[in-house]
């Protein structure tokens, strides 16, 4: 309750930051300004707003197969010993500090990337860093939901002659989906909010990026950038950032719950 | 990680205001108090340098507010203020107040170590910032496309960039945009193609540490602190605190502390050059 209660509040600190800005210009000119210079009092959210879903959604679709593969190989191939050792390598991976990951993906991977093509600080490099960012995430969630199919089921197909790939797919599988799909919705909650990897590896420039080695801003990043110093209209641009953000998640959570309140039926 | 700490402070100081105001009526008439307003690249290191001085004069309150230098010079002419922050130096129409410097903040082009071009010219650096300038051939020995990093609005270093060269912020058609100083050599760094600016003090820490990066002279002078101190270093500016009366009690003695060698660390800390 009072969690919902701070979660409120923090929407209503938002709005009330942003209102001067909100109160004095057109809604329409946070997406068809023409350009994002708020200093000069131009507003245009829209690129920061595609560049957090792409590298959010790009992201997704490296980790996501990975994760379910990784929570498939540990709940159901690995020996006991071997699972355990591997579920803690997850977990440390999960605790690494997000800078951390940027700092390796600027030394790193940027100049691999920018070895394929330049300038290196781009889209691509933010979804590679944030896939393995949000990985340990649904790895873990999704090693959870395979985990809670009951052990009966399992003997069951055993039993019945079943493989293991043919139990994995047409028990296992089906059976946890709401819980798969609930790993992948708060990877991607992860990933639409992760800010100091991405802005260190995103380049943050503020256009729609015409291929994957076009440099990103994304929505958080922008605020970690310029927050520090911002000022009057300035700031408030920044707070109606985080509102978008905020709506972003909320709507994301919203549409995808018809989906996920399908429960067991054991 | 200390800029959050003044916005929170910003956000806290109506708060602090208000119960310092309530101190002050029950029967704390002792209390100093010193208004200070002006430029947002001032008033970190002000912050920093008012705390330390509360510490040893415990009866005084320190405001420091932030609304650019112009505001700075009005309220400090209008009696709103007790000091003002002027990020540059005074106009002719504003010789009414007293300037006291405090600090300089210059700032150096970078490239990497291994960037074989060794000079550029005002000129090149506008026409390579401003998009024109594409490829390091057109410029001499080198090759391959120049990556052009710049600041996030609102810093100092883009200010004092931008009106330097003349810019507006929008004529900028940067590669990649970055936060503080540090970032800033980390991608020159991974980038041996890139090109950036840093507040001199952070560029010349780096290069001692060995640090991969480059400090460009500006047409013949040297990029170093020695020379922001001394004026010679054109890309620079003073930072200066002003006064409409020669100031006296708290604010003289504040000021003294402010210039004294006790606030150089304060000051380094913010990359700026002491004098």
């Amino acid at each position: 309750m009072a969690v919902a209660g701070l979660a409120l509040l923090i929407f209503v600190f938002l709005v009330y930051e942003s209102w001067p800005l909100l109160s004095k210009v057109e809604i329409s000119r946070f997406f068809n300004d023409a350009g994002w210079h708020p200093t000069e009092q131009e507003f245009n959210l829209l690129p920061m707003i595609v560049g957090t879903l792409l590298t959010a959604i790009g992201a997704l679709i490296i980790a996501a197969p990975l994760s379910i593969a990784s929570a498939i190989f540990c709940q159901f191939y690995a020996p006991p010993i071997i699972a355990k050792l591997y579920t803690s390598i997850i977990e440390l991976l999960s605790g690494i500090p997000s800078v951390v990951f940027g700092l390796w993906g600027l030394v790193v991977l940027v100049p691999i990337v920018a070895s394929w093509e330049g300038p290196g600080t781009s889209l691509l490099a933010g979804i590679l860093v944030l896939s393995i960012m949000i990985l340990p995430t649904g790895a873990l969630l999704a090693g959870t939901a395979l985990g809670k199919i009951p052990s009966s089921w399992r003997e069951g197909a055993a039993a019945l002659g079943l493989s293991r790939w043919a139990m994995v797919k047409s028990i296992a599988l089906p059976t946890a989906k709401s819980g798969l799909l609930n790993a992948l919705i708060l990877q991607t909650g992860r990933a639409i909010g992760e800010t100091m990897a991405v802005l260190m590896v995103c380049g943050n420039i503020v256009a729609i990026p015409d291929s994957l080695f076009a440099p990103v801003r994304t929505l958080s990043a922008n605020i970690a950038l310029e927050m520090a110093y911002a000022m009057g209209d300035h700031r408030a641009a920044l707070y109606v950032s985080g509102l978008v953000l905020l709506s972003l998640v909320a709507a994301l959570l919203m549409f995808s719950r018809p989906m996920r309140e399908v429960s067991y039926r054991v | 990680m200390r800029q959050p700490v003044i916005w929170l402070c910003e956000k806290l100081g109506l708060t602090l205001a208000i119960s310092a105001g309530l101190v002050a009526c029950g029967g704390d008439d002792n209390a100093q108090r010193l208004q200070i307003t002006g430029s947002s690249t001032i008033a970190p290191l002000l912050v920093e340098l008012a705390k330390s001085y509360e510490q040893e004069h415990p009866n005084t309150r320190i405001d420091v507010q932030t609304g650019g230098s112009a505001r700075g010079i009005a309220d400090s002419r209008q009696g709103l203020a007790d000091i003002g922050m002027v990020s540059r130096d005074l106009k002719s129409q504003e010789q009414d107040l007293i300037a006291h410097p405090l600090a300089r903040d210059g700032i150096a082009m970078i490239l990497h170590k291994n960037n074989s071009v060794s000079e550029l010219t005002e000129q090149q650096i506008v026409s390579i910032y401003t998009g024109e300038t594409k490829s390091w051939s057109e410029l001499g020995p080198g090759d391959g496309m120049i990556s052009v990093v710049s600041k996030a609005e609102g810093r100092s270093t883009l200010e004092l960039f931008l009106s330097y060269f003349k810019l507006k912020s929008s004529d900028i058609k940067a590669h990649s945009i970055i936060g503080d100083n540090e970032q800033a050599i980390k991608t020159v760094l991974a980038n041996p193609r890139a090109i950036a600016y840093v507040s001199i003090g952070t560029a010349e820490y780096s290069v001692e540490q060995g640090v991969s990066i480059r400090l460009l002279a500006n047409e013949t002078v040297e990029a170093s602190t020695e020379n922001v101190a001394n004026r010679s270093f054109p890309l620079s500016r003073t930072l200066n605190l002003v006064t409409l009366n020669k100031p006296t009690g708290l604010a003289a003695d504040f000021i003294a502390f402010a210039q004294s060698p006790a606030a150089y660390p304060l000051i380094e800390r913010q990359y700026f050059v002491p004098l």
